[in-house]
């Protein structure tokens, strides 16, 4: 039981992190249609920013840092090659997304090497005991962060004026366009975003009980793909769902590995994309979302 | 057929200058003129596929969510160009569209939509007091303010649509085709807004293929077909034309096919050609 409370709790903690990841995706989607398959390497590059500047200006700037810049890199992703790609399928844009990861994610890992980066986070490997449940004060810090993020961001798309043009320009662009919103702005504002998610995640993805950061931080981060496509590409509420889905699917089925080690080992690994394809068998469109993903 | 006269100099209306419009291959306006005089209500009649909605997409900036473009042609509001203007801009000009099958925002609560209106408006501190003119003017959309707008009727959406329009505060409303699909008590209801809307300052370019309906609101009127004005002149004298009558108005030749309507003010809504 007590196994089962700390990988549970633990679960919902990388969840909510998933839950960042495909939120930002999902943004992406909803302003400019664009399966953006550069998102892992956003996150690589907000996570390598924080890693390469905490030692100098400290932890909480090096964070801002991290943010900012890997908002800056979304933006320019935009402004620089979404914009600029003069093509009407968005199969082709996500095609050149593809195209931005390789080379971005092709140069941070040269950058790296073999190294694993510490982050500098106040965190450590301090674990929290409540009773004879342990849980490290990382994942706690994660949750709780992931959490007051997905609130905000949740409560802007709703009430503010960037929210309002967000959810117009995604669900008919031409009309909101008569409304006076800009288009390039929405989808570069969404992309910024996408990119800070990204690099708040990637904070809580290289903390304890990881090591740091390394070069197999984008393999991790691709299983919010799963947590996005699960939840419905073009819903929010989906993204948050399919992060929790996914982070509680690894963490249980790597904490009862040796009970189901007759179904191989790695499972954890492979289970948010068994989930997933299960999900997508039953509900096409994903759990919240409205679109399937057969053009893509 | 008369040709319109056009406003006195510096009259800051709509002017549209021998306007070309193509969708690739495809040619949908072949050089028309037309003029909008400051608070006037002009219309723009035709059947399916004349051009009426290229005109506005022109106007509005929004050919290029159809793969068309201006190929020769101004088109002017005031002293500014809109021709070539960001979409963004006319709306910044005053010139809004209330688009062709009411578009509004289905996901979107009937407040959301309203405030969507506003978010290209010229001066965000009046959204409230738009607003506020918006639900005098249409008292059903503050009874249903928190409903997704999806879920209104086909007269409530269009309401929506208009008072949407009205939140950017235009100087010209373009309208396209609003009583299209309505039926008759409801359309009535619309044309009386728009005469409403136009006394209160606004000015109108009504684009319909409802002739008798449009031609009690305008003072003047255009006919378009595949692309060309055919005839065009102040609205009375239209609606007294044995050609728009027979054509337009179902009135004459085909007298027995078609409904018996005038384009009277006082029953504008009784007749509806349809193509
Ligand atoms: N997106 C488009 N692509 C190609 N041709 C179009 C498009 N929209 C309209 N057209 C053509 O332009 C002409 C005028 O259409 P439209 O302006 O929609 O007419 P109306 O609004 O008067 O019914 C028609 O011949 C139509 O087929
Ligand atoms: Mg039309």
């Amino acid at each position: 039981m007590i196994t089962f409370i700390e990988l549970l709790v633990n679960g919902i903690s990388i969840g909510a992190v998933y839950a960042l990841i495909a939120l930002g995706f999902v943004v992406i989607f909803k302003a400019t249609e664009v399966v953006n398959f550069a998102h892992a390497s956003l996150l690589l590059v907000g996570g390598f920013i924080i890693a390469k500047t905490h030692e100098s200006v400290g932890f909480w700037p090096a964070l801002l840092l991290g943010l900012a810049g890997a908002a800056v890199l979304g933006a320019l992703i935009e402004f620089l090659v979404i914009r600029r790609a003069n093509v009407v399928n968005h199969s082709v844009l996500a095609i050149v997304t593809i195209g931005v990861d390789i080379v971005l994610t092709t140069e941070l890992t040269r950058q790296i090497g073999t190294e694993v980066l510490a982050l500098g986070d106040p965190w450590g490997s301090q674990v929290l005991h409540l009773g004879a449940v342990n849980i490290p004060l990382a994942r706690i810090a994660a949750l709780l962060a992931a959490s007051a993020v997905i609130a905000a961001f949740l409560l802007a798309f709703k009430y503010t004026n960037w929210g309002v043009a967000m959810r117009a320009t995604a669900e008919d662009a031409e009309t909101a366009a008569l409304m006076g919103v800009r288009r390039g702005r929405v989808s570069m504002g969404a992309w910024a975003v996408a990119g800070a998610l990204a690099a708040l995640a990637a904070l809580f993805m290289c903390i304890f009980p990881t090591p740091g950061l390394d070069r197999t931080v984008t393999a991790t981060a691709m299983k919010a793909f799963p947590a996005a496509i699960l939840g419905g590409l073009d819903s929010t509420t989906g993204a948050l769902a399919g992060g929790l889905i996914i982070g509680v699917t690894e963490s249980l089925v790597s904490g009862y590995q040796g009970e189901l080690v007759f179904l191989g080992r790695g499972l954890g690994d492979v289970a948010p994309f068994l989930v997933m394809i299960i999900v997508l068998l039953i509900r096409p469109a994903g759990l919240f979302g409205t679109r399937e993903l057969a053009r893509v | 057929m008369n040709v319109h006269d056009p406003g006195p100099p510096g009259d800051s209306g709509l002017t549209v200058r021998d306007l070309a419009v193509s969708y690739g291959p495809v040619t949908a306006l072949r050089g028309i003129s037309l003029e909008v005089p400051r608070g006037s209500v002009v219309t723009v009649l035709g059947g399916n596929g004349a051009g009426k909605s290229t005109l506005l997409r022109a106007i509005s900036g929004t050919l290029r969510f159809h793969r068309g473009g201006i190929t020769a042609g101004e088109i002017g509001f005031g002293r500014a160009r809109l021709s070539g203007a960001a979409t963004s801009a006319v709306v910044a000009h005053g010139v809004v569209q209330v688009p062709e099958g009411r578009k509004i925002f289905a996901r979107m609560t009937v407040e959301e939509n309203l405030r969507a209106g506003a978010l290209g408006a010229r001066d965000r501190r009046s959204a409230s007091e738009s607003r506020e003119r918006v639900l005098t003017l249409f008292p059903v959309l503050a009874e249903r303010a928190r409903q997704r707008a999806g879920l209104l009727s086909g007269g409530e959406q269009q309401m929506l649509a208009i008072g949407r329009a009205l939140m950017a505060r235009p100087k010209l409303l373009l309208l396209d085709e609003p009583t299209l699909g309505l039926a008759p008590m409801m359309a009535a209801r619309i044309a009386d807004t728009v005469r409403e809307i136009n006394a209160q300052g606004t000015t109108v370019l009504l684009v319909e293929q409802n002739a008798a309906l449009a031609l009690s609101l305008a003072s003047h009127a255009y006919v378009l077909e595949v692309g060309e004005v055919v005839l065009s002149g102040p609205a009375a004298e239209l609606a007294e034309s044995d050609e728009v009558r027979r054509r337009y108005l179902g009135i004459g030749d085909d007298r027995d096919e078609a409904p018996l309507a005038g384009a009277a003010p006082a029953r504008p809504a009784l007749s509806r050609w349809s193509a």
